[in-house]
């Protein structure tokens, strides 16, 4: 019940708020989505504790029918597991924080009641996907936050730039949803249901089962979770379908951070965690999963380097990130990643809303050369940001150390032989991540001031609505490591995790994990200490270096500038072709050859019947002759064929 | 006679005609004609929609047979009957026709200021004709009313329309006329070869192989037209562009079903073999004509076009599901058909909104329009997505449905007929950019108004459909489950008695 309340109280509030948003004004509909959101957010964990804790026992709520036709039966329900109730009590939680942000942030906007109700509809439409108790509710929430991140990327819909970017990221997430939706379908044509009740317990059963794809046979599983994961890349931004999570920079940045942090980009990471009992049985979909997360995790580490945007730095550092995530579920360890998750969801909420509250202080300067010399005057943003960036470069004792240390000791014990390549990718990124967090920090708050004298007088802490979640959002990101590591990860991670994750009993990576050698548990940490005196050198001591390896490798730092080219690669191989092919298939095959021919046969009958009127002279003689070769006509075909 | 107690199919059928009888005897200046004959129009068809509520409520959804079955003595002579009867795949079409219409009436209230009197009657019959065909159950009498719709929709094309209206009432005229003549055609050649025109009875006439070859290119040649499938859809977009808001909504929400439910009716049932060796076929050019028309539309400057050509690909996924034979195809297929009817018939609206207050299709002439229109921005970007197919919007079920039904056939077919997803979202957000974002910078779009009552009362059942079909979908395939149910045992029974034949033949 309190958990029911947790996922609908936001919907109430952003009906409402969308509905009489301009009729109560904006005050209420913040009392009222923030009411709700606290609502939530308080049933949410108050369900979690009941369920770890309390000794609550799991289930599923049931609401009533959704879609049938013949076998094919889909309820709306929610499900109370473990994995569930971690989700909601995260999302409620750093939504909330979030929503009140948004009152300092978005105090100058012109319409707070649509940005308050946008803000809830996505956390409702991700409590839904979390909550999910079959595959095809999933998708629901799956569509209702790429509906609500459309809306909220494209919130300035004046700004050309972000109804591009909103459409970008709809369109390429529709892409990745192709996947998960045929994905669905495949699994009804394996279990019969789409359930995850029976699917899971009639894994065992269908293990063998074959699927014909390109006239050769692949194991059902295989295909299934290529085709999830195919969906889950959409979503959560990685490697080929990453393209639109940079541009949706352009959404205001309360927005970013729920995109970031709880309500979009994780979804993928949760699909991968939700399914592990039956991805756990698909090898070599697991295989795509880490290198693909590999990629990512390393590509974005690159990318991130050379950005100059505060924002678009943090975005490549989310999407490097989710990387890492997937290299923990393609091992094996979900519990890794799920864990990942949680602690990333708490130091990425706080980098973007710190970065906001940067970009706050310095009049909507979002450019970090244009910055610099300002820790002075925002202290407390500056403190937040370090403990966010330290989090992030995962060094103890902080949140993502332990996440992201016990992610490479997994994908360093696993048997499977490319979960190495996870590790060295993961590796390498971890210096990286270091690298560019610390250069975030040193061109933003340090060094002389780079902004003119006007931004400069104006720089100011903001107020204590934006302030508070700070704080909170900080907090989280010091304890979430420590307090849940040894409950989610360590030997008896099963009393945590209860029936939410099962496993492939061959699969025994989270013990395995805790026995690598001392040096890859510690190299992470000694990589991500060199990436922050590397930027230090770079950036504090000696400014020239990267000016001059900028200069010096022209072509390496215009390529990372680019973000590889993917952008104009998809432009030049898929964008304009197609709107090229679609203009050609209107204006010649269409209007030219399918109507030619109609058209054609018009244009005959009418010039037909012109020379058939001459015939008509009106000349009794000349009627009497057709009629007489009309009559020979007849007599001739009687008498012969006949 | 039947659970009603009353003839109520026919009373369904020709009440809207009585309306016409009504306005036929007004006379008087022409302001009090006209106001009379729109009152007398709308009062008819909420009548007619009225009386197709209890035609809904007293339906009995576990009985997958023909109900309210009427029947009268015609030509008995010659085995042709006056026979009238729903199941369940055929009552929500009579009930969508019954819903739209007044929508439509309403629709027209100020736009039509010509010949009131006239463009009501014509609606009118329209009416009758659709009730007529979604209800008979004789192959004639479908026919009759088949061939009926032509004539009330090609005026209120020709004579209401655009700038162009005679070119495109004509070519929808001959376009449908030509598949038509196939189609009686097989209505003479079913009746001659089983004897009588009786729909129940020919459903169960085993043609053989041969014939069925035959019939189902005749029946293919008529309802493909109408569906529009790809090649013969150019008529549509010329049809939509040109005819009154009003025509469109009824155009692109009933008359494009009537292809597809003869598919259902027909074709399917009646001829099986046929059915099933042309699937394949069938495949490839609703396949194309997903993806074709989708990226048509993507590249089209015109909203009624743009959305013409949506029809297009959204009845491709129509086709695709009915012949994968399986309930989960043949469901989503009837869905998105009801759902396609009331959604595009929305969006029709939508565009009419703003054709009514500036006068112009051209997309580039808009802009921005947020700003000044904000109910208006939400229900039409309510219709944008239930059109993309969100989920927890109409468009959903369908599309799904579908998708589950054809991956059945192959990983092929449902990964290209979802291309629609994508292209879908690309065209229709495309679309929703350029007219509804951006900044409002045009002179003329400055004072331009929100939606009025009027136009809420329009829009408000709509929403609701589309609310209602997203969250609760069930309450409509519930109507149609038990009929798809027994269509499918009736494919597959005789598939495999035709399979077994060939067995002991060989």
């Amino acid at each position: 019940m309190l958990f029911a309340v947790a996922v609908f109280a936001p919907l109430l509030g952003s009906v409402i708020a969308l509905l009489l948003g301009r009729a109560i004004g904006d005050r209420a509909c913040q009392a009222v989505t923030i009411g709700c959101m606290a609502l939530a957010s308080v049933c949410g964990v108050t369900a979690f504790v009941t369920l770890v804790y309390g000794g609550g026992s799991p289930g599923v709520v049931s609401l009533g029918d959704w879609i049938q036709a013949g076998s094919f039966h889909t309820q709306w329900a929610l499900r109370y597991d473990t994995l569930s109730a971690v989700m909601v009590a995260m999302v409620t939680f750093i939504a909330t924080l979030i929503h009140i942000y948004s009152i300092g942030y978005m105090s100058h906007d012109r319409s707070i009641w649509r940005f308050f109700s946008y803000l809830s509809l996505f956390t409702f439409a991700m409590l839904m996907l979390v909550t999910a108790d079959n595959l095809l509710q999933l998708f629901f929430g799956w569509e209702g936050v790429g509906l609500a991140s459309y809306l909220l990327i494209g919130f300035w819909y004046d700004r050309p730039k972000a109804c591009a970017a909103a459409m970008k990221a709809f369109i390429v997430n529709r892409v990745g949803d192709l996947g998960f939706a045929v994905g669905i379908a495949l699994v009804y044509a394996t279990f019969g249901s789409i359930d995850f009740t029976t699917i899971f317990a009639a894994v065992p059963a269908h293990q063998g089962d074959m699927y014909q794809v390109f006239d050769v046979s692949w194991r059902s599983f295989e295909v299934i979770g290529v085709l999830l994961f195919i969906g889950a890349m959409g979503k959560s931004a990685q490697l080929g379908l990453h393209v639109w999570l940079p541009d949706a920079m352009e959404g205001p940045t309360p927005v970013s951070a729920l995109i970031h942090a709880a309500t979009m980009v994780t979804a993928g990471v949760f699909l991968m965690a939700r399914m592990s009992p039956l991805l756990d049985f698909a090898p070599g979909a697991l295989e795509i999963v880490t290198i693909v997360g590999a990629s990512t995790a390393l590509f974005a580490a690159t990318v991130g380097c050379v950005q100059t945007d505060i924002k678009r730095i943090i975005a490549y550092s989310t999407c490097s990130q989710l990387g890492y995530m997937f290299i923990a579920a393609g091992v094996g360890a979900y519990q890794a990643s799920m864990f990942h998750l949680l602690t990333h969801a708490f130091f990425k909420a706080l980098l973007f809303l710190g970065a906001g509250s940067v970009i706050h202080a310095m009049s909507d300067e979002q450019d970090i050369r244009r910055m610099g010399g300002i820790w002075k005057l925002i202290p407390l943003t500056y403190a937040v940001m370090w403990i966010g960036n330290l989090a992030l470069s995962g060094i103890p004792p902080f949140a993502g150390y332990f996440s992201k240390d016990a992610i490479l000791e997994a994908a360093w014990a696993s048997h499977a032989g490319y979960a190495h390549y996870g590790f060295w990718c993961g590796l390498v990124a971890a210096f990286l991540t270091a690298f560019y967090s610390w250069r975030l920090l040193i061109l933003t708050f340090h060094g002389k001031p780079r902004a003119d004298a006007h931004t400069m007088a104006h720089v100011h802490e903001s107020p204590a609505v934006m302030t508070v979640p700070l704080i909170l959002l900080a907090i989280g990101a010091v304890v979430t490591g420590f307090a849940f590591a040894e409950q989610m990860l360590g030997h008896d991670w099963m009393a945590f995790w209860g029936a939410s994750i099962q496993l492939n009993p061959a699969n025994q990576v989270l013990h395995e994990m805790h026995d690598v050698p001392e040096l890859v548990a510690l190299a992470p940490t000694v990589l991500g200490g060199l990436g922050i005196a590397l930027a230090y050198l770079f950036y504090m001591f000696a400014p020239g270096i990267p000016a001059f390896l900028g200069t010096r490798f022209g072509a390496v730092h215009r390529f990372l500038l680019n973000k590889w080219y993917f952008d104009e690669l998809y432009g030049a191989v898929i964008v304009r072709p197609l709107m090229g092919l679609a203009r050609t298939l209107w204006i010649v095959a269409d209007a030219q050859i399918i109507d030619g021919m109609p058209n054609g046969v018009a244009g005959l009958t009418a010039d037909g019947a012109e020379q058939i009127v001459k015939v008509q002279t009106g000349s009794i003689a000349h009627y009497a002759f057709a009629m007489l070769i009309g009559v020979v006509f007849l007599v001739t075909v009687y008498l012969f064929i006949r | 006679m039947n659970q009603a107690g009353f003839p109520l199919l026919s009373m369904l059928t020709f009440l809207p005609l009585v309306g016409v009888a009504i306005i036929l005897t007004i006379r008087g200046e022409e302001a009090v004609v006209a106001s009379n004959a729109r009152w007398t129009a709308l009062w008819t068809s909420l009548l007619t929609a009225l009386l197709s509520v209890v035609l809904w409520a007293k339906f009995d959804p576990s009985d997958g047979g023909f109900q309210f079955v009427e029947t009268a003595e015609w030509l008995p002579a010659w085995g042709i009957t006056y026979k009238m009867g729903v199941d369940g795949i055929s009552l929500l079409f009579v009930m969508l026709a019954t819903v739209l219409t007044p929508i439509c009436i309403l629709a027209a209230w100020e736009t039509i200021q010509s010949r009131v009197r006239e463009f009501m009657i014509a609606f009118l019959v329209l009416e009758t004709m659709m009730v007529g065909v979604f209800a008979s159950l004789d192959f004639v009498l479908f026919y009759m009313f088949f061939e009926g719709v032509l004539i009330p929709m090609y005026l209120i094309i020709g004579i209401w329309g655009g700038p162009r209206r005679v070119y495109a009432a004509i070519k929808f005229f001959l376009y449908t006329l030509a598949g038509s003549l196939l189609l009686l055609l097989a209505v003479l050649a079913m009746w001659s070869a089983a004897g009588t025109t009786d729909i129940p009875t020919l459903m169960t006439h085993a043609f053989s192989p041969r014939v069925q070859t035959w019939l189902f290119l005749a029946l293919f040649a008529s309802f493909a037209v109408k569906v529009p499938m790809w090649p013969l859809h150019t008529w549509l977009p010329d049809a939509h562009v040109e005819a009154p808001t009003s025509g469109s909504v009824i155009l692109a929400g009933v008359l494009i079903k009537m292809g597809a439910y003869g598919f259902l009716r027909f074709s399917v049932p009646m001829l099986p073999d046929a059915s099933q060796e042309f699937a394949p076929f069938i495949f490839a050019i609703s396949v194309i004509a997903v993806i074709y028309a989708s990226l048509v539309a993507l590249a089209q400057t015109d909203m009624k076009k743009l959305i013409a050509y949506s029809s297009v690909a959204h009845m491709g996924i129509v086709t695709i599901g009915i012949f994968t034979f399986n309930a989960q195809g043949i469901s989503g297929a009837l869905f998105q058909m009801l759902s396609h009817g009331v959604v595009s018939g929305a969006l029709f609206l939508c565009v009419g909104v703003v054709y009514d207050r500036i006068h112009t299709r051209e997309i580039a002439r808009y802009g921005g329009l947020s700003d000044r229109m904000p109910a208006y921005a939400i229900t039409f970007m309510l219709f944008t997505m239930a059109s993309i197919g969100l989920p927890g919007t109409a468009g959903f079920a369908g599309e799904v449905l579908v998708l589950v039904g054809s991956l059945k056939i192959s990983l092929w077919l449902s990964l290209l007929g979802g291309m629609g997803m994508i292209l879908g979202a690309a065209y229709m957000l495309w679309l929703y950019r350029r007219m509804m974002f951006g900044a409002l910078d045009k002179i003329d779009l400055k004072g331009i108004l929100d939606l009025s009552p009027r136009e809420i009362a329009i829009f408000a059942p709509l929403v609701l459909l589309t609310l209602w079909m997203g969250i609760y979908p069930s309450s409509f395939t519930g109507f149609f489950e038990a009929s798809v149910g027994r269509m499918v045992d009736h494919h597959q029974a005789a598939i495999g008695a035709a399979t077994k034949l060939a067995g002991v033949l060989r």
